[in-house]
């Protein structure tokens, strides 16, 4: 009955969904104020019936209604409760439930920061809103139904994929949807700026906070992804240039360059066609990740099935929302104007420089990403395109971009005189090459991109630094400073930090991590670093739904136990799957990882065995970036109306 | 200089920077391009003997052996119809099942053995790495039309 009940909730929302998009776009079109008063409560019956529908998929899955087909096929009656909530998530389905959920959610908060703008605007913007909810809402309901009954009645369900039964899973897949979701609003608003024929500053200073805001969501869900797999995955990498991941980067980085962008066309009036081709591109590359991952086509713990017409479908929603967006740029864009003029050698240059670089780099990530199935398609063989190439890449782009990010924020605006740099600004250049240098000199096995990777972030950090000390030396209140710095000033200066610690820790974990696999008797030792594993033995350890062996193995400083590291390999008993759990001593200096291989005979068993310097820097980094985000996202000075009408 | 003599320089430039760029990608590209190939294509000697590939298909029945010390493992990859020997040093994926589907990545050493640098892990039980699949698939369809010509 629930079941039943939810999939009526979801023919609503599509209802909804349809009524919202001809009343928005519709009504905005004419200027029938009468009709524009509706979309508020379209917007409202649309949250509501996905809501109820997502409660009722919960609902089957925490009272394990193995009626309901999806709950049969992916849930089981020893699950743990925690691990039923997120169940709801964890298969094809269920996630995309939740991806409509959060743009409906999106589309609820866009509606009631908007209350106060031009009518017109409100319901075109959310009109548009309305289509995207549209194609995802007929995409559930057509292909993807996640209230089908399963007959007969399975007495038991197949459990949930082990690795997924982790923490992660609570955060990761909500947060990085919220990202992905969120870059729709600074799509919508273009698509009706450009319906309007008018991209103006109003529309710039409105797309920023949003963006700010999704992209510090993409951020910490793709950094959550990244930590997740390093201690699940039981191979201690952080980065695979997995496609999967690579669906969720190439938005990143767009939206990186269009949040910068939009921030330029925000104060300078700038770059207006450029932030609006990001934003339709920013979310058109979200709408192809969630083509790759969801269309099946890849082999990975993200593809839960393969089912031709989905894919197709994505796909044929893909170029319709892409082509149409592009199309009416491509009608619109000259009637938009590009906006104030600017040189070279300027911020704006700089700036203008720095997105190119990303949207470079997302490009090569786009290449290696979609050319190995573009040939599997085709019928034109088999292959994957290897880390290296990513690597090789991308490198050199970033720290391009770095090196572009201290003078940017220094420089005039539309043109500067060309001129030696000032003398404090060549010491802080020397003095990070010689930081660089002087760790790449004592430390043995550096290479140049190590002294690159260092160098770039010494020279961020010193340029944050004095752009930092700069601000101080000028006479301020401190009501002001307070406000400026937890607002979009220290905002950015804690992400360009956090951007350099993201940097050391790659560098340095790159460079003198270590990894060694290796086989152990009971008894016997091993070297990690500064300290020594001793392999104990081996303990039965019962869970609650599966069986693990556990490993027991001391970490010994110069004699003394410093901790027992207990790395776990599980026997999942729902589908008999084997999974390692890892044990991990962390601190923010060094990671010592043990990994539990399976048994090679004679007591003896396979280890895995890390040692990770400043790995834990990456992940702080990106919660740096987040946060910065966040900061300069609720920073009232831009936020509010107060100002702009005083 | 003039201002239209510093355009086309800075033209010229951007025009060369872009163009040393591209060529830098496209050759890391093309030599990190991973190519597979079924156990079939690999008896039928149209795997590459200098650079690295994948080859995909079963883990045979009985084929893993264990070295008495170290963790090197030897196993034949089968799509039903060839077989490739493979060796392997390290830890072994957690799926790495005798009868199951599995994908290694490495060269082929002059004595007609695989030795992988990687062995890859599928996620699921039920899931099977579609390359493998495609070999499995083709070696089927491969001796099927071999059944049918041989009347």
């Amino acid at each position: 009955m629930i079941a039943e009940l939810g999939h009526l909730a979801l023919a609503v929302a599509l209802a909804a969904s349809v009524a919202l998009a001809l009343l928005g776009l519709g009504g905005g079109a004419w200027q029938q104020a009468a009709v524009m008063r509706q979309v508020s409560n379209m917007v409202a019956l649309q949250m509501a019936a996905v809501t109820l529908a997502f409660g009722a998929l919960t609902w089957a899955f925490v009272a394990t209604d193995f009626s309901v087909a999806l709950v049969a096929g992916y849930a089981h009656s020893a699950l743990p409760m925690t691990y039923r909530f997120t169940a709801v998530w964890g298969n094809h389905e269920g996630s995309m439930l939740l991806w409509v959920w959060v743009l409906a959610g999106w589309t609820s908060a866009l509606a009631w920061r908007m209350r106060g703008a031009h009518a017109v605007q409100r319901a075109r913007v959310l009109g548009v809103m309305g289509l995207i909810g549209i194609g995802f809402l007929a995409f559930l309901l057509f292909t993807s139904n996640p209230f089908l009954r399963a007959w007969p009645v399975p007495a038991d369900g197949q459990g949930m994929n082990p690795l997924l039964q982790d923490p992660g899973m609570i955060w990761h897949p909500p947060l990085l949807y919220m990202g992905y979701v969120g870059l729709v609003v600074a799509f919508a608003y273009t698509v009706a700026g450009l319906l309007q024929g008018r991209l103006d500053a109003a529309w710039a200073r409105a797309i920023r906070p949003w963006t700010l805001v999704a992209w510090a969501f993409l951020t910490v869900g793709i950094a959550l992804g990244s930590f997740w797999a390093y201690y699940e995955l039981g191979w201690g990498g952080w980065w695979f240039w997995d496609p999967v991941e690579n669906a969720s980067f190439m938005p990143w980085l767009v939206a990186t360059a269009l949040l910068h962008s939009a921030a330029m066309a925000d104060a300078r009036g700038s770059f207006r066609l450029w932030t609006a081709l990001l934003a339709l591109l920013g979310f058109a590359l979200a709408l192809l990740g969630t083509f790759i991952v969801r269309s099946g086509v890849l082999s990975s713990v993200h593809a839960f099935a393969s089912d031709p017409g989905r894919g197709l479908f994505i796909l044929a929603f893909l170029v319709l929302v892409v082509g149409g967006a592009l199309a009416l740029y491509a009608w619109r864009a000259p009637a938009v104007g590009a906006g104030a003029s600017f040189q070279g050698w300027s911020r704006e240059g700089l700036l203008f420089g720095q997105t190119l670089l990303l949207m470079v780099a997302a490009a090569s990530v786009l290449l290696g990403t979609l050319y190995p199935m573009l040939l599997d398609a085709l019928g034109l063989g088999k292959l994957s395109v290897g880390p290296p190439y990513f690597e090789a890449v991308f490198a050199p782009l970033m720290l391009l971009v770095m090196a572009l990010m201290v003078p940017g924020p220094l420089l005039a605006w539309r043109r500067a005189a060309w001129a030696w740099p000032s003398r404090g600004w060549l010491g802080a250049a020397a003095l990070a090459l010689a930081l660089a240098s002087a760790v790449a000199w004592w430390v043995p096995g550096a290479s140049w991109a190590t002294w690159a990777g260092l160098a770039m972030a010494a020279w961020v950090v010193l340029g944050v630094a004095r752009h930092v000390l700069q601000w101080l030396s000028q006479p301020l209140p401190r009501a002001v400073r307070w406000r400026t710095l937890r607002g979009a000033k220290g905002g950015m200066w804690l992400a360009h930090l956090g951007v350099a610690v993201f940097a050391i820790g790659v560098a340095v974990v790159s460079t003198w991590g270590h990894e060694q696999d290796l086989r152990l008797r009971p008894g016997e030792e091993m070297a990690v670093g500064d300290v020594r594993l001793r392999f104990d033995g081996i303990t039965m350890a019962p869970g609650p739904n599966y069986f693990a062996i556990r490993a027991s193995l001391p970490m010994l400083q110069n004699g003394q136990t410093l901790t027992t590291l207990q790395p776990e390999r599980r026997l999942y008993l729902a589908n008999g799957q084997t999974m390692t759990e890892v044990a991990i001593d962390r601190s923010l200096w060094r990671d010592v990882y043990v990994a539990l291989g399976e048994s090679v005979g004679n007591d003896a068993f396979a280890f895995r065995v890390h040692h990770k310097p400043l790995v834990n820097w990456i992940w702080l980094g990106c919660l740096m970036m987040a946060l910065g985000g966040l900061m300069a996202a609720v920073d009232r000075r831009r936020v509010g109306p107060a100002e702009g009408t005083a | 200089m003039t201002a239209r003599q510093w355009r086309l320089l800075w033209l010229a430039a951007a025009v060369l920077a872009v163009g040393a760029a591209t060529t830098l990608v496209l050759r890391a590209f093309e030599s990190n391009l991973v190519f597979f190939y079924s156990p079939t294509q690999v008896a039928a000697h149209e795997a590459p003997t200098t650079r690295a590939f994948r080859v995909g298909g079963l883990v045979q029945q009985g084929s893993v052996q264990r070295a008495s010390s170290g963790l090197t493992v030897n196993f034949v990859v089968t799509d039903g119809a060839h077989q490739v020997p493979v060796r392997y040093t390290g830890m072994l994926p957690d799926l790495f099942r005798e009868g199951k589907g599995v994908v290694a990545q490495g060269r082929l050493d002059g004595s007609g053995w695989f030795v992988a640098q990687q062995v890859l892990a599928k996620h699921d039980e039920n899931y099977m790495p579609p390359e493998a699949a495609a070999a499995l698939q083709a070696a089927r369809a491969g001796a099927g039309t071999q059944v049918a010509s041989q009347p």
